[in-house]
């Protein structure tokens, strides 16, 4: 049994206890990484020297929270001081000195937490299979030849494969969430808003939220409860009050009532993923909830409308790429403008170039009103969908993707296919609204698949008291992954 | 259905600051054609009493007094810069 296979309360009594030091931990975590990360390809970068000084610190101070002394693995959308930060993209190759923290990585180091380095991604966070990546593609820890999913693919597989205790990852359209279900940990995309984006490289900034990829429901609590709040460095940042999300895994999940799109459970839906779904609604019917069909009608409208927003956005935002202050600088440009383009050019790869094109040409004189704007209006009625069903239920329930991951090199040649994966994830980031994935079952090639569970605005607490009654009735999240020959 | 041209594709890649190649050009159309193709699947919808979403959140713009702060400084600022002389950011010749 590897020490990551504690949940987070066991790991801080055997800390505690002296049983174990936060040295330990870190050894375990690169022991781990150098066992198997050649297979699985989750790490971009190691701060090993840093995260050993780091540990011997901490096991000298001591400490008392939740998360202290845990080795974590943070995505490379997400910047981090002196520590290079790429966005998984040949732009930011150089980028080895950032100048400041994230706000999320800040608040971990509050709480001490050592980072183990930074995890691989799809450039700028643009794909939903790791395949984007500039550097190489991160395989799924289920089964190599398969993809892990993205953009956060890399933050799943490291949790999955016992690499690190937990990761962050973004979600923009199911950067965290596709992943999750894809390896069969839990990731939650919380609501806009409740976490600080201050430091995290802006994808489509209407849209994009960092959230917490672990094992168990109760870790990602734990997790998220360390970095929620309000920033004042990040403008949209919300000032809510923050409940204790652990305190809600107390309640049972009795009378609960729980949505079910139909749309969620149709045409493109694998019969294993629709099967695993009515298998975990009988679970929450014997747990004493109830669950209806409902509707969620524009939700076919739904990827349509999140590709000409995401890339309009990313197009403005990906504009600070253009050689001069950060980044790499083309050699062949001689006057302005060709350091912009040439740069560009050399340093974004094709789905990068791809959506920016998208992006500028929805947003370009004459197509505003046909594309942005019909989108950003298809957007307020895929949200009100979401507020309705909301006046009756407590949370909706379904697939969150409609088949297990997908072969390496399956789904590459085609835009269009590859973007119908986050289907069943995309409506959720364009209502706002926080959504978990958790696992739910096994396909019959050994695939995990996810359960999604979606609630209303600032509601993860409810999300969160309906995945951990699912968890504990079920034992899927104590499967482990077969890698380095052995189990786990 | 929508016909995106090479034309197009061309002088949206000049707004983009992005070179492309002629071939990556005739690629591009391809490919462009096909997702707005598909984006058209929007029209379907009837929005003319539908106001846009820009932001799911209701919130207001955001101020603070205007003091100057201390944030990173210029030797910092400079160093991941790809060229730079006398603490300034250096860049070829603007003008032709």
């Amino acid at each position: 049994m590897s020490l990551f296979d504690y949940t987070l309360k066991e790991l801080q009594e055997k800390l505690h206890n002296k049983e174990i030091t936060v040295t330990d931990l870190v050894d375990a975590s690169y022991a781990r990484i150098k066992e198997v990360d050649d297979e699985v390809k989750a790490f971009l970068t190691l701060d090993e020297e840093n995260a050993r000084a780091a540990a011997k610190e901490l096991d000298e101070q001591g400490g008392d929270n939740p998360l202290f002394g845990i080795p974590i693995g943070i995505k490379d959308n997400i910047v981090t001081k002196g520590l290079r930060t790429t966005c998984a993209s040949k732009f930011l190759d150089n980028f080895t000195d950032p100048l400041y923290d994230a706000t999320v990585v800040s608040k971990l180091k509050d709480k001490k937490t050592v980072t183990i380095g930074k995890l691989n991604m799809d450039e700028f966070a643009m794909g939903s299979s790791n395949e984007n990546s500039a550097y190489f593609t991160t395989r799924n820890p289920w089964n190599t030849d398969y993809v892990p999913g993205g953009s956060s693919g890399a933050s799943a597989a490291a949790v999955a494969a016992g690499e690190v205790f937990f990761s962050l990852g973004s979600d923009t359209g199911g950067s965290i969430r596709e992943p999750a279900a894809f390896c069969g940990v839990v990731g939650l995309k919380p609501t806009y808003g409740l976490v600080s984006r201050f430091g995290l490289v802006a994808f489509a900034s209407s849209l994009d939220q960092i959230g917490p990829m672990t094992r168990t429901v109760e870790d990602n609590a734990h997790l998220l409860q360390a970095i929620v709040g309000h920033d004042e460095m990040d403008s949209t940042s919300a000032d809510v009050e923050i409940p204790n999300y652990t305190e809600a895994l107390k309640q049972d999940v009795k009378g609960l009532r729980i949505a079910v799109p139909s749309e969620y459970l149709g045409e493109g839906v694998s019969d294993e993923v629709r099967e695993s779904i009515k298998a975990a609604l009988k679970v929450y019917e014997d747990l004493g909830a109830t669950w209806e069909e409902v509707s969620l009608p524009h939700s076919r409208y739904a990827v349509a409308a999140y590709y000409l927003l995401s890339s309009s956005e990313a197009s403005a935002n990906l504009a600070r790429f253009d050689g001069v202050r950060y980044g790499v600088r083309s050699t062949q440009a001689e006057n302005m403008v060709d350091v912009f383009k040439y740069s560009r050019r050399d340093g974004f790869g094709e789905e990068v170039k791809r959506r920016i094109m998208l992006g500028t040409f929805a947003l370009s004189s004459g197509y505003y009103d046909a594309y942005y704007k019909k989108a950003q209006k298809a957007r307020t009625l895929i949200k009100n969908d979401f507020d309705k069903v909301f006046e009756d239920y407590d949370v909706i329930v379904g697939p969150t993707t409609p088949t297990p991951a997908f072969k390496v090199g399956e789904k590459v040649e085609d835009p269009l296919t590859m973007y119908a994966t986050d289907i069943l994830t995309i409506p959720v980031n364009l209502a706002g609204v926080p959504g978990i994935s958790l696992p739910c079952g096994f396909s019959s090639e050994g695939l995990p698949i996810g359960l999604q569970i979606i609630g209303k605005h600032f509601d993860e607490a409810t999300i969160y008291r309906a995945a951990h009654a699912f968890e504990q009735a079920t034992d899927h999240h104590k499967q482990k992954p077969a890698l380095g020959g052995v189990k786990g | 259905m929508s016909e995106i041209t090479k034309e197009q594709v061309l002088h949206v890649a000049h707004l983009a600051r992005l070179a492309i190649t002629d071939e990556e050009a005739e690629k591009m159309t391809k490919e462009l054609d096909a997702i707005i193709g598909y984006a058209e699947l929007l029209n379907e919808l009837d929005t003319d009493n539908v106001e846009p979403t820009t932001h799911v959140l209701d919130l207001k713009n955001v101020m603070r007094e205007d003091e100057a702060r201390k944030w990173i400084d210029r030797e910092d600022a400079l160093k991941n810069a790809p060229d730079q002389k006398n603490g300034q950011f250096r860049v070829p010749s603007i003008l032709d």
